[in-house]
């Protein structure tokens, strides 16, 4: 899954989007630019036949909003999928989990599909599924930070724990990032600014997609327990006296 | 009597004609129906319905649409 924001121009976008092989375009709702200086609807450059585009409620501090922000964007869009995002802090964008928990409940009880941005808590990603989510999205870092997957304990206790997709979303900032990501065995990522605010991000966007695919080969292929001290690959028969 | 009533589009004050639907205000905006959301006092007006509702003086129209976004 990928973002659309942030491109440094619409054809990039499109290219980026198609280089990482994502099959899940996220989306924004904001107000239409009545001078029109400039064409700002994302629907211009997506086809919408093309790609499967999810709703975001970003930017929303409240629940009250992240609702308002969620029907809008299910009648601008396609489908009944948000992304839904209660942000509960400007400065590490982290999530609002109360306001969370109480946007889910009441878009579930109106049909939405809800796939909820939340942290790396165990217990707040149980609540979230309990409420009907239909997938849960845990943080790797702050969103827009490159920083990694701070917590890959927490993210892969996560996926053991909950029966719906955990997809991680934000936080990954380059190829080794998702890779290692995956590599917990999580169901996917959502990633925006590490390929957008690539130099090249075309490129990037390729090389998330094959750090994706080797990450979850990897997961699927088991990896060999970690060891505390050092094992021969040769023998240590046969050896010159 | 003014020949304008006051609204609030997307925030800002703005003066219309008396007495439009929805559907005319878009038109009126050079905004295809198609690809924008219009919502009237809070409430979401669904595409069929934009040519049914009037404007009022002092209603609040919201009129929105996707943007790149994460």
């Amino acid at each position: 899954m990928v973002g659309t924001g942030k491109y440094p121009d619409n054809e990039t976008m499109v290219g980026a989007i198609e280089a990482s092989g994502a099959e899940i375009v996220t989306v924004a709702v904001r107000r239409v630019d009545l001078d029109r200086s400039k064409e700002t609807s994302v629907l211009h450059h997506l086809d919408p036949k093309h790609f499967f585009l999810l709703a975001n409620t970003a930017g929303c501090y409240t629940a009250e909003d992240a609702i308002r922000y969620a029907r809008l964007g299910r009648e601008a869009g396609f489908n009944d999928f948000v992304k839904l995002e209660v942000i509960g802090d400007q400065e590490t964008l982290l999530p609002d989990v109360q306001g969370l928990l109480e946007a889910t409940k009441v878009l579930v009880k109106e049909g939405f599909k809800v796939l909820a941005y939340t942290n790396e808590d165990l217990v707040t990603a149980l609540r979230l599924e309990d409420a009907g989510c239909a997938a849960v999205m845990p943080l790797a870092s702050p969103i827009g930070s490159g920083l990694g997957l701070l917590n890959p304990f927490s993210v892969r206790t996560i996926k053991r724990r909950l029966q719906v997709p955990v997809v991680v979303d934000a936080g990954v900032g380059t190829a080794s990032d998702a890779c290692v990501t995956m590599e917990q065995g999580v169901d996917g990522i959502l990633m925006n600014t590490a390929i957008a605010a690539a130099h090249d991000p075309v490129a990037m966007a390729r090389a998330m997609r094959l750090a994706v695919e080797a990450g979850r080969a990897a997961f699927l292929a088991g990896r060999m327990p970690r060891r505390e001290v050092a094992f021969p690959s040769s023998p240590t028969e046969g050896m010159l006296d | 009597m003014k020949d304008t009533i006051d609204v609030v589009i997307n925030g800002e004050p703005r003066a219309i004609a008396p007495g439009v639907t929805l559907l005319e205000l878009l038109g009126e905006l050079a905004l295809d129906p198609r690809s924008v959301v219009v919502e009237h006092n809070r409430q979401i007006v669904r595409r069929p319905a934009l040519g049914d509702v009037r404007v009022a003086p002092g209603d609040a129209i919201e009129l929105v649409h996707f943007v790149g976004g994460g």
